[in-house]
Parts: C-alpha cells; sequence; structure tokens
C-alpha cells in the first residue's frame, strides 16, 4: 500500500511540474483532503516538488480588498497582460462560506478567463470555511503546487481585516485594492487594522476626482517604507474597465518580485510563511499541550528554522509523533 | 333576445406563439392557424437566431429550429411569409438582441412582395434590459444594447408608423419570479429607461417624440392570483398615463394609454396532472380580459402541456379555442367595465401603486434600470422573490393542486399513446437548415455582402442609426450570424450578474433541510473535504430560474458551489468541473436540446480525463428521453414534477456516495 502510494505521489509530481491540468486539479483536491491516510499523500507530494529549492522566478501575488472595490475585474485584466507577456497564470479565488450551512457560492471563474480555450489560465475557487483567520488552511500548500505549474499565482480574497494579515504574510507581492470614496482603507492603515500591503491601488480611476481625492489620502497615508524594508510602497490608479494603468501595475508587481530576489528576501519569506503555518496548523489540531509535547514553542520553532530539509515533511512527521502520543 | 340588439366591443387580437423546424414547416402551421381564425401572427425564433449565431455555428448545436424558427437570411424570411401577404399581417416577434436585424429583414421581404413598407403593421419585441434579468437571449452589454433598441424605435417612428417598435415586457419579470409590484415597478422602469435613451440619442424631435410614447407597448404576465392580477393590470394603466404625463409631457390621453399584450403565465404550469393547466390558463386569462379599461389588446396562450415539451398543433388549437370560447360564445364583451366603484379593487390597486412608486424610486435613486441590471441589484431581488416562492411551495403555504395537494390521479389519457402528448421535432430539420443555409452562403454576391457589412461596421461605430445598413445587408443576402458578429466586434460581448449571491432567506430552516445539511456534511467529512457542486447551463438557453433555485438551496444545504451563469460550451463546463475538483455535475437545459448537449459534455469530460465526475440534469426532458440518458451514464433527470427542493438535493448526495463507494444512507 505505501508503495504504491509513493509511487502515485511521484508520479502525480511529475506530472503537475509539467503544467498537466487534470494532475493539478487531482494535486489540489489531495491536498483538500482532510482524512488522515490522504495527509501523509500530501506531505510526499509537497516534499517531492521540492519546495524550498525551486520556484525562485515564479512569483506568488495576492490581490485583496473590500467588496465592490473591483478586485476580480481588475484581476481579470491582469490576468489579460500576463498572458500577453507569455505568462502562465493559476489562480486561487477565496470566498466566505456561510457560518450555518457551511456551504458556498464560489468564484468569479468567467470574468477571469482570457478565452476559454486557453490552457495557460487555471482557476481553482476557495471557501474561507470559517478557519485560519479567514484565509481557507489549504490556500498554503495550494499554492505551492501551483506554483509548481505556473509562473504566476493570484491569489484573491475578499474583506478587510484579518485576512489581509494572513495574505500579506503568505504572498510574496501583496496588492491592496481599495475602494474609492470610501475613507476606510486610510483608517485601517493608520490603526494598524490592516497590514500595509506592497502595492496599493485605486481601481475604477474612472470615478473621477473621488478616486483622485482616494489617491491623494493614501499618497500621504503612505509615504514611507514597507516594515519589510527596502520598499517604498507605490499607489497606483487603475481603471480595469478601459484597462488604463494595468500594464504599469503588472510591472510594479514584477519590480517587487525583482528587488525581492535581488535582495535574498523571497526564498527566505517563503519559508518563514512555511513555518508559522506549519506551528498553526499544529496548534489548531493539538492545542498548546501539543506544541508542549514537542518540547515547547521555543524549541520547536527553533528545530524548525534549523531544518535544512523539507519543512512539509517534518510537519507531517511531526503530526505522527503527535498522534502516537 | 336577439345577438344584433347589444353593441359588443371587439374581440382583442388572437395568436399563438408559434414557429419550429424551418421556415417552410413554420409557414405551413401559421397558415392553418389563419384559417382557423387567429387574427395575427406571433413568431417564435430559434436560440441560434435570437442570440446571433448562424444554424451551423458550434454553439448552435443541437438548438436549431427547437425552440422557434430559424431565420438565417432573406431566403429564410421569404419562405416564412409564403403566400401571407404582409400588407395584411399583423406580426408579432419575440426577438431583442437582433430586433433590427430581423425587422430589417421583414421590411426586405415585404419589399421583395411588393408591399410599401411603411404600411407593415406588427410588433418587434425589442425589450433586451429584461434578457438580463431572466430569459437571457442578449449578446452585447446593456449600453450599446440600449442604442440598437432606441435606434429601432426612431427609425420606425419615421419611417413605418404603425409598427410597434418596442414590447416592454414585464412578463419575463413574473416569470423570474416577480411579484404584482416588482412587476410594476421593474416594467415601468425599463419604459423610462428606454424613453430617457430615446430622447438623448437626440434622434428624435420633440413632436415626434410623443408619438414614441404612444407607441410604446407592454407585454404582460397573468398569474393564477387573477383578482390581484386584474388591480395589476389597473394599476399600469393608471401609473403609465400619469408618468408619461408628468415625467414627458405628454397631453393627449391617448397617446398615454397603456396598451398591452399578454402571455399568461407559464411558471405555474405544472407537469404532473397536466389537464389542471387548461383551466389555470382559462383563469388566468379572465385576469387580462374582465377589466373592460385595461383590456389586454392581444393575447397569446400557452399550450396545456408546455411542462412537458413542445406542443402539438392540436393542443395550440385548443388554446385559441379557449379565447374564443370567452370572446364570442359569453356575455363579457357587452359591458362596460365591471369594477367600476369596488372599493375592495381600488383599495388593491393603490396598494399596488404605492409599493411599486417606492421600488421605482430606489431604482432610480441607484441609477436607474440600467445600473440597477450592471450592478445585479434587480437580478438579486427577483431571484429573493423566487426563492421565497419555491420555499412557500415547499411548506404547502402556497397550494399547487396535483403537486403539493391531492397528487392521487387516475391515469391520463391525454398523455398516453405513442407521443405522450407531445410534438417531435424532426431530427432532419436542423441538417436540412445547414444545407440550405451552405446553398444560400455560395449563391450570393459576395462583394456586395462585404459592401453592406462595412456600411453596418461604420454606423455601429459612428453612431447612425442601425437600420438602414441593416435593411441593405438583408437585401444583401447577409446572414444572421454576420450581421451579429460585426456587432460583436464593436460592441463587445457580455455576462450578466447572476444574482445568487443573496443572504440566506431568514427564518429556521426546516427539519427536512436540516437532514439534508447533516448528509451533506457527513458526506463530505466522509470523502475529506466539503461537497462541491458545479451548476451549468450549457447551450443557449438563458432560461436560469431553475439553476438560480437549486444553487441557492444547494447553497443552503452545505454545498459549495460553482455557478457562472447562462450560456456555457460544453468544454467550459466540463474543464470547471475539473479545476473547481467538483463532486457532482448538475445541468440546467430547457431548450429541448439536452440529447446533443449532454453527449457533448461526456464527450468532453473523457477527453480531459475527469469521466469519473456523475452529472445529473434538471429540465424539461421527454420521458423517451431522460431513459435514453440514464442508459448512457447520466445519473438522474429531474424534471419540473420535483418540486421537492430537498428531495433532489438529498438525491444528489446520495449519487456522490454511490459515485465513490459509499454506503446509500436511508
Amino acid at each position: 500500500m505505501q508503495q504504491s502510494d509513493d509511487k502515485i505521489s511521484a508520479d502525480l509530481a511529475a506530472a503537475v511540474s509539467e503544467g498537466d491540468r487534470s494532475a493539478l486539479a487531482s494535486a489540489l483536491n489531495l491536498l483538500d483532503d482532510q482524512r488522515a491516510r490522504v495527509r501523509s499523500q500530501a506531505a510526499e507530494l509537497l516534499a517531492l516538488l521540492q519546495v524550498n529549492q525551486q520556484f525562485r522566478d515564479r512569483h506568488l501575488i495576492g490581490i485583496t480588498g473590500p467588496p465592490g472595490a473591483g478586485k476580480s475585474t481588475l484581476c481579470a485584466a491582469l490576468i489579460s497582460v500576463w498572458r500577453k507577456r507569455g505568462l502562465r497564470v493559476g489562480v486561487l479565488a477565496v470566498d466566505p462560506s456561510s457560518p450555518i450551512s457551511g456551504g458556498a457560492l464560489l468564484g468569479d471563474r468567467l470574468r477571469m478567463q482570457t478565452s476559454h480555450e486557453d490552457d495557460g489560465v487555471f482557476i481553482r475557487s476557495l471557501s474561507s470555511r470559517g478557519q485560519f483567520g479567514g484565509l481557507s488552511a489549504e490556500v498554503w500548500p495550494m499554492s505551492i503546487v501551483m506554483l509548481a505549474g505556473f509562473d504566476i499565482v493570484l491569489i484573491e480574497t475578499v474583506g478587510v481585516g484579518q485576512r489581509e494579515a494572513d495574505i500579506a504574510q503568505l504572498c510574496d507581492t501583496t496588492c491592496y485594492v481599495a475602494q474609492p470614496g470610501s475613507g476606510d482603507s486610510v483608517q485601517f492603515l493608520k490603526a494598524g487594522i490592516l497590514e500595509v500591503p506592497h502595492i496599493l491601488v485605486v481601481n475604477k480611476e474612472d470615478m473621477g476626482n473621488v478616486a483622485r481625492r482616494t489617491l491623494a489620502e493614501l499618497r500621504s497615508a503612505l509615504n514611507r517604507e514597507h516594515p519589510d524594508g527596502h520598499w517604498k510602497v507605490p499607489v497606483l490608479a487603475t481603471s480595469a474597465t478601459t484597462n488604463a494603468g494595468v500594464e504599469s501595475l503588472a510591472d510594479v508587481i514584477d519590480e517587487h518580485h525583482n528587488a525581492l530576489t535581488t535582495q535574498q528576501t523571497l526564498l527566505p519569506r517563503r519559508r518563514r510563511y512555511q513555518i508559522y503555518w506549519i506551528h498553526k496548523r499544529l496548534l489548531e489540531e493539538f492545542g498548546s499541550f501539543g506544541i508542549e509535547r514537542l518540547g515547547g514553542e521555543k524549541k520547536f520553532l527553533a528545530q524548525l528554522e534549523k531544518n535544512q530539509l523539507d519543512l512539509f515533511q517534518h510537519y507531517e512527521s511531526l503530526r505522527k509523533q503527535l498522534h502516537k502520543i | 333576445m336577439s345577438q344584433d340588439s347589444v353593441k359588443r366591443d371587439r374581440p382583442w387580437l388572437m395568436r399563438t406563439y408559434s414557429g419550429h423546424s424551418s421556415a417552410q414547416a413554420s409557414n405551413q402551421l401559421y397558415r392553418t392557424n389563419l384559417s382557423r381564425g387567429q387574427t395575427g401572427l406571433s413568431v417564435a425564433f430559434d436560440l441560434p437566431t435570437q442570440t446571433g449565431y448562424d444554424s451551423d455555428h458550434p454553439l448552435a448545436r443541437g438548438e436549431v429550429g427547437k425552440v422557434g424558427v430559424p431565420i438565417n437570411h432573406i431566403g429564410d424570411m421569404e419562405a416564412l411569409f409564403d403566400q401571407i401577404p404582409l400588407d395584411q399581417m399583423n406580426t408579432s416577434m419575440t426577438i431583442n438582441a437582433t430586433a433590427p436585424w430581423l425587422l430589417a429583414l421583414y421590411v426586405a421581404v415585404a419589399e421583395r412582395q411588393g408591399v410599401e413598407p411603411s404600411t407593415l403593421q406588427g410588433t418587434t419585441q425589442n425589450d433586451v434590459l429584461k434578457e438580463y434579468l431572466s430569459r437571457g437571449t442578449y449578446i452585447y452589454p446593456p449600453e450599446p444594447s440600449v442604442r440598437l433598441t432606441t435606434d429601432l424605435i426612431a427609425y420606425t417612428v419615421e419611417h413605418i408608423p404603425k409598427w410597434n417598435p418596442t414590447n416592454v415586457c414585464s412578463y419575463h419579470l413574473q416569470e423570474a419570479g416577480a411579484t404584482p409590484i416588482q412587476e410594476l415597478a421593474y416594467a415601468l422602469s425599463t419604459a423610462i429607461a428606454i424613453l430617457d435613451a430615446v430622447k438623448a440619442s437626440g434622434q428624435v424631435s420633440e413632436e415626434s417624440f410623443h408619438e414614441v410614447v404612444g407607441r410604446i407597448s407592454f407585454f404582460v404576465n397573468a398569474g393564477i392570483r387573477f383578482v390581484e392580477e386584474t388591480c395589476k393590470l389597473r394599476a399600469f394603466g393608471r401609473m403609465w398615463d400619469e408618468l408619461t404625463q408628468q415625467r414627458y409631457g405628454v397631453d393627449n390621453p391617448k397617446q398615454r394609454r397603456f396598451r398591452y399584450g399578454v402571455q399568461v403565465n407559464s411558471l405555474g404550469l405544472t407537469e404532473s396532472q397536466p389537464e389542471n393547466n387548461v383551466q389555470r390558463i382559462v383563469l388566468e386569462m379572465l385576469a387580462v380580459t374582465l377589466s373592460k379599461s385595461s383590456r389586454a389588446r392581444a393575447i397569446q396562450l400557452p399550450a396545456w402541456n408546455e411542462a412537458l415539451g413542445l406542443p402539438r398543433p392540436w393542443d395550440q388549437q385548443w388554446a385559441l379555442r379557449m379565447q374564443q370560447v370567452l370572446a364570442l360564445e359569453t356575455d363579457l364583451l357587452e359591458y362596460d367595465d365591471l369594477f367600476e366603484g369596488s372599493h375592495v379593487v381600488e383599495t388593491k390597486v393603490l396598494e399596488l401603486i404605492a409599493g411599486a412608486r417606492e421600488e421605482m424610486a430606489r431604482v432610480e435613486s441607484q441609477g436607474g434600470l440600467v445600473t440597477c441590471i450592471e450592478t445585479g441589484y434587480v437580478k438579486s431581488e427577483l431571484v429573493q422573490s423566487h426563492t421565497l416562492r419555491m420555499r412557500n411551495i415547499e411548506s404547502g403555504e402556497l397550494k399547487i393542486i396535483g403537486v403539493n395537494c391531492f397528487e392521487e390521479t387516475a391515469e391520463s389519457p391525454l398523455t398516453a399513446g405513442e407521443e405522450s402528448g407531445i410534438m417531435k421535432v424532426d431530427k432532419r430539420a436542423e441538417e436540412e437548415q445547414l444545407t440550405s443555409l451552405r446553398h444560400f452562403r455560395s449563391n450570393r454576391d459576395f462583394d456586395q455582402v462585404e459592401r453592406a457589412l462595412e456600411l453596418l461596421r461604420a454606423a455601429a461605430i459612428d453612431g447612425t442609426n442601425i437600420m438602414p445598413p441593416s435593411i441593405e445587408c438583408a437585401r444583401s443576402g447577409v446572414t444572421t450570424g454576420e450581421w451579429s458578429e460585426v456587432l460583436r466586434e464593436v460592441f463587445g460581448e457580455y455576462r450578466a450578474p447572476t444574482g445568487i449571491d443573496i443572504a440566506p432567506l431568514t427564518g429556521g430552516a426546516s427539519e427536512a433541510l436540516k437532514l439534508v445539511r447533516e448528509s451533506v456534511r457527513m458526506t463530505g467529512t466522509e470523502l475529506g473535504r466539503p461537497l462541491r457542486l458545479l451548476i451549468g447551463k450549457p447551450g443557449l438557453d438563458g432560461h436560469s430560474n431553475g439553476a438560480e433555485q437549486i444553487a441557492v438551496k444547494a447553497r443552503d444545504a452545505g454545498f459549495e458551489i460553482v455557478y457562472e451563469g447562462i450560456r456555457l460550451t460544453p468544454h467550459q463546463i466540463a474543464r470547471a468541473a475539473q479545476e473547481e475538483g467538483v463532486h457532482l455535475i448538475g445541468l440546467s437545459i430547457l431548450s429541448g436540446s439536452h440529447m446533443e448537449l449532454i453527449d457533448d459534455i461526456f464527450t468532453e469530460l473523457k477527453r480531459i480525463g475527469s469521466a469519473d465526475i456523475p452529472v445529473v440534469i434538471g429540465g424539461i426532458i421527454p420521458e423517451q428521453d431522460a431513459e435514453h440518458l440514464l442508459q448512457n451514464g447520466l445519473k438522474a433527470v429531474f424534471t419540473p414534477k420535483d418540486m421537492d427542493m430537498n428531495g433532489i438535493m438529498s438525491a444528489m448526495v446520495s449519487i456522490i456516495r454511490k459515485a465513490h463507494g459509499l454506503e446509500v444512507l436511508s
């Protein structure tokens, strides 16, 4: 049994790296699966994709902002620009789920497809499933699998508050799309509710004066470096309806990726999130008692930092260890 | 008492909405209907014609000649009216996105018959706004669509003065779930949007503008609550009179008259005990005839077996005879308005007017109807109302005889027999249409076609009236697909909001829903992740009510739903199912093209390696077709008979469990 599982994971990893859509879909299903036996397979798969070594030239981008800011149309416009530049794009769209039934209405897929015959775009919708600070816990491993198959992976989330904090840590580059005419963004930024994004966008530039005022407010509120350092947060205006500013936004997003690579902060950044995710996941599953059993938070985190091997495998072995106790 | 001594009103225009297979077959049908005493024609076009595709376009596969007649070019239009002199005919055409084109063809055929176009009489539905809310045969974004609408209006007012250029439709709003108040509010808001656009276009002088107002007519629905419906029509008349006077300054009372035609409600027609639909239709007809001051100008009735499939000529004759009995046998037309002075009716009318005014103000404050369509506001309101209706049927609060009460029945002789009581479209019709289209295409003057299309493109770009170059295209042998494609290139295509993102209805879940929720949750846990369902509407059919209601219900039952609206190709559906990792695909098809479309979806799923995803269908599916589909791997067929939505949900859970080798829950 174990033998054949290994084989399945190996075949799947190879096919995903080749950009096979069917394999990618199966891999995402696998990562979404909460059954214990499947979880080990998922860990195998992630390890085989050699998360820590590769995907340096790939880019994980988060787009977030309040409802009605025009995120979906902006994503669509960006995807169209990237496709013209010959880049393959994977999308993870996160939608809220109903707290009562658990049900959810997913996605805005059609708007994001440049052409339905285009094999260069792959969209998977996820529901927040009320856990992990609003972002589905599966987003991180799924984005890793998508990075194996696509040049650009785009994560779209809705809302203000905790979710932005999450997406800001998870992605290489975070864009916040502000709603013109709403002072909320500025207030949230000042109050520290909103994690400072790498790029701020005022979409719906066609709204005229209202958009210009929001733009000015954000520029003055954010006239400083990003807390990550070495990056001055640009504030851009776009219009997804007329496509104005979308090319420049794509350029700025690319610049940020270049900055991360030259400063050699891209991979440490991803690794940092990976550790954060593992920590949070184990806490959720086993509580602080679980972390104590592993020698306490400090020791446990230090171990993860030191680990030069694959962190996902390390995570899975910690789970097994805790399940045995 | 001799009949001669009593002064009777002239009866309304009697029509039957019809057309199928081919221009020739429909022509036969029209001539038969006219010889049986029908006094006007009502043309049903097939979906490719309505959405601007030639019969051989890939999206047209399976749809040609199904819900109406295919018209690709002037040859088809000529055959459709063969031996029917257009100067003596009053023709209503249910056509919207491609209305300027079909009118252009009609004008060109008149020319060929030697009829002066300025004498033509009839109606183009030409109300594209409601297509975004219901019915779904829009093509372009709202703004250029409204421009086409106004071009047709401006042209006919000047050149075909007796034509009704626009039939503002509240009909389809009711089919999409609208309450009487919503019907009043959104239909009148539509009329405002159209008239404002005509005014803003600057194509019509101040004087002629009053003519335009006078030529606006309405297409209204009448449901089974016929007292309320009568009141609704009285409210319509009063509000229209007031609106045209106050907003547009029309002084001539004749130009302020609320003129309307009717097709009675199809939403309430049932598949079980379908003979009951006859009394439903008759009662609904009373709503639009009883009150003389708000009586319909033209009536078309559905056939008793619409929920089963396509009606046969005999079924249509029966529908016509219902009208004739009411108009000619009864004493209805001998009296003045029966409700004048009734306090009860007056109170109800005032209540409806107040509610409608409030909703119209809400629409206006949000920027008018076009904006409210783009933001999805109106669509969500309609989905919400329809959801409430379904909920009331489910709880038994809303009684439907033979569906949620008095379900027992003796065997019906009406649906017995080989045909099972419906019409079968000849499978060869589509093939013959394709052959004749290819023949027509290769026998025309290409340079002339090119020149005409360039004129059309130029007008589309620079904003001059679209009708003259369209008529030139019609004369030159341009096809429906070519005409529409030029405009697609200039205007772009559009997808309307689906409206299903409504908040769950308030009030607790019923016991049945709680049970379903538990089984959805449990099965999700057993399969490792929450159950996901893709709801797809393949083909050109835009009737999305059913798909929307299933989507909303499934969300409430705990499914994660992927629903992307209407007009998807089998390729798009298969691919979305794979990318989204769904456990089940639910398709909704009402146009009769289920055999071809399901076949295509199975092929696509196999091609991309996802043949293991189970597929079910909901729609108007005749029993023989259902058996065939089930044998070929389809997992379930749901028809209008299946009103129990919780039952549909549990059935889907069972299918998913079976597909994954889990024990089916009892």
